[in-house]
């Protein structure tokens, strides 16, 4: 029966329909990924090296990236806490309304960017529900630092959560059984059996949460209110470049975004291949 | 598989108490979810709802009927699913090549696959902006053949097919890797030809997640705003999509228009939402079931 398991000539395609294929796919992707990709650098570095670094280390530049890397600092964290806790109680219970649970940690991925920021001003905004008392406590959300991070944390919420909870219920529960069994207590078995064996997928998640932490346009441009020098973040910087023509400066922004990007793409590179590890997403 | 039977059955048996599972945490982790969905999704989000019902009914329809807000719906829905088609055809292309072939660089494509879920949607943006515009890399070329692309419709076509490209490939690829190749030699030694083999045989099994993907990426391209607002061009009834139009109505401080618009438009998102989980389950049913444990 199993005398011959050298693939059937008969089950692949001729040479000639191979190349094609793989030609047609690889025109498909170089136009809509490699071309952009390749425009970032070679418009960055166009105006030369020492205009690129000037457009990088200019004062609006630096205060951009501080901002990014604050946004980012407090809604990694956050999601991350979210994202253990909801696959956990997702993957290892059993209770009723799972599904609409699933549905509802996908809700923030359907909602666009827009109407993200647009509900955090409808909240905290002057004319907004908590406005007024806000303003009279002289606390700043929206225009300011906290509004744009809730904005972040709601655009960015599903990301480690949908991450982890394949990982987690395919493992099934028996090892951490195993363990409660032998006497360890529950925080000691979440730590020592359940985190190092979800540590690839837990790293993935956070670092693709990240990048779009750092990356979010759409519903921090709502609460920002792009006061420059104080709440643009690098997305709404390089728009304000962009719009203000001085493209090359506003590709040299882009660039430290798009490297941020890449290095999202290998260290998932990195991680599968280590782990041997396949996600969906 | 229904049927009133095994309904009886389940009335019959006696019922035993509800078991959760045999590990601790689930109050905690539950009650630390259910929180902060509230507080960062249900709240927030019940705030549009209840900012468009301080309209009243007459006023909501008018905005909602706007020549203005009509044009956006539509060129919203047909751009988002036009790109969500392309992504369909060649999303299914990229991954067969990437799991049947072997090419050079075949991993460094595959892991480029994913550059639209990393890359910030503003630089997507002025990348291709750039790369359209009458003198841009393509857009030279381009436009003396009478096609334009940048501050065009077909602009934000374009822009949405590189937001949804990696959502095809990602959901059909682990279904094709999945696949048990005796099934096809099977189907070949039973003379089928090539092209009975994909429709009958293969596509039956690609179309589920196929579908799902496609479902993904429409849901993701009629949110979508940062890669779209720079190559759209943004004329009013011509190439304003909605997500701009809520975002000019804040800026001019008409948050009851602009919630009345986001509202519909979140309906919409809901019904696709309910959609995509509906597809998933199905067809992780039909997936041969994982060991657990």
């Amino acid at each position: 029966m199993s005398s011959n398991r050298a693939p059937l000539a008969a089950t692949t395609e001729s040479p000639w329909v191979r190349r094609l294929l793989i030609g047609t796919a690889l025109g498909f992707l170089g136009l809509f990924l490699l071309v952009p990709l390749a425009l970032v650098f070679v418009k960055a570095f166009e105006e030369g090296t020492a205009a690129y670094w000037a457009a990088v280390r200019t004062p609006e530049a630096l205060s951009a990236v501080r901002l990014t890397l604050s946004a980012a600092a407090f809604a990694v964290p956050i999601n991350l806490l979210f994202g253990l806790a909801a696959a956990w109680a997702i993957a290892k219970f059993r209770f009723s309304g799972k599904n609409l649970l699933i549905t509802l940690i996908d809700v923030p991925f359907a909602v666009s960017p827009v109407i993200a920021g647009m509900m955090f001003v409808l909240l905290f905004g002057l004319h907004g529900w908590l406005g007024p008392w806000l303003f009279d406590h002289d606390w700043k959300v929206i225009f300011a630092l906290p509004g744009i991070v809730l904005a972040t944390i709601f655009v960015t919420a599903p990301m480690i959560a949908r991450e982890l909870l394949p990982l987690l219920q395919s493992q099934g529960s028996a090892e951490e059984e195993a363990a409660l069994t032998l006497g360890a207590s529950g925080w000691q078995t979440f730590t020592r059996i359940s985190l190092p064996k979800i540590r690839w997928g837990l790293l993935y998640g956070v670092i693709l949460c990240n990048a779009r932490a750092m990356g979010e346009f759409g519903a921090v441009s709502v609460v920002s209110g792009h006061i420059r020098g104080l709440t643009n973040t690098l997305p709404l910087h390089v728009e304000i470049l962009y719009n203000e023509y001085a493209f090359s400066a506003a590709f040299a922004v882009a660039s430290l975004l798009t490297l941020l990007a890449l290095v999202t793409l290998v260290v998932k590179s990195l991680i599968e291949w280590r782990a041997g590890l396949r996600s969906l997403r | 598989m229904a049927g009133t039977g095994i309904g009886m059955s389940q009335a019959k048996r006696p019922r035993r108490k509800v078991k959760r599972g045999n590990l601790p945490g689930f109050g905690l982790s539950m009650g630390f979810t259910l929180l902060y969905l509230s507080l960062i999704v249900l709240i927030p989000l019940s705030a549009v709802f209840l900012k468009s019902a301080s309209l009243t009914w007459d006023a909501f329809w008018n905005v909602i009927t706007d020549p203005r807000t009509l044009a956006a719906y539509r060129l919203s829905l047909v751009a988002s699913l036009v790109a969500a088609s392309v992504n369909v055809v060649f999303g299914v292309l990229v991954a067969w090549v990437l799991e049947r072939y072997d090419f050079p660089g075949r991993r460094l494509v595959d892991a480029m696959v994913d550059l639209p879920f990393a890359l910030p949607t503003a630089v997507a943006g002025i990348a291709l902006a750039s790369i359209y515009s009458g003198n841009g890399w393509l857009g030279r070329y381009l436009e003396p053949l009478g096609l334009k692309v940048a501050y065009t419709p077909l602009g934000i076509m374009v822009a949405l097919t590189f937001i949804g490209l990696p959502f095809v490939v990602r959901t059909v690829q682990p279904v094709l890797a999945g696949l048990d190749a005796e099934i096809e030699e099977a189907a070949v030694s039973l003379g089928a030809t090539r092209g009975q083999l994909f429709r009958r045989v293969l596509l039956p099994e690609i179309a589920p997640a196929a579908a799902t993907g496609f479902v993904l990426a429409f849901a993701r391209a009629l949110g979508e705003y940062g890669s779209v607002i720079f190559i759209a061009g943004n004329l009013p009834m011509r190439s304003e999509i909605t997500p701009l139009l809520i975002m000019i109505k804040l800026e001019q401080y008409d948050y009851a228009g602009a919630t009345a618009i986001a509202s519909v438009f979140l309906s919409v998102s809901f019904a696709l939402l309910l959609t995509i989980n509906f597809l998933t389950l199905r067809y992780n049913r039909m997936l041969p079931a994982e060991p657990v444990g």
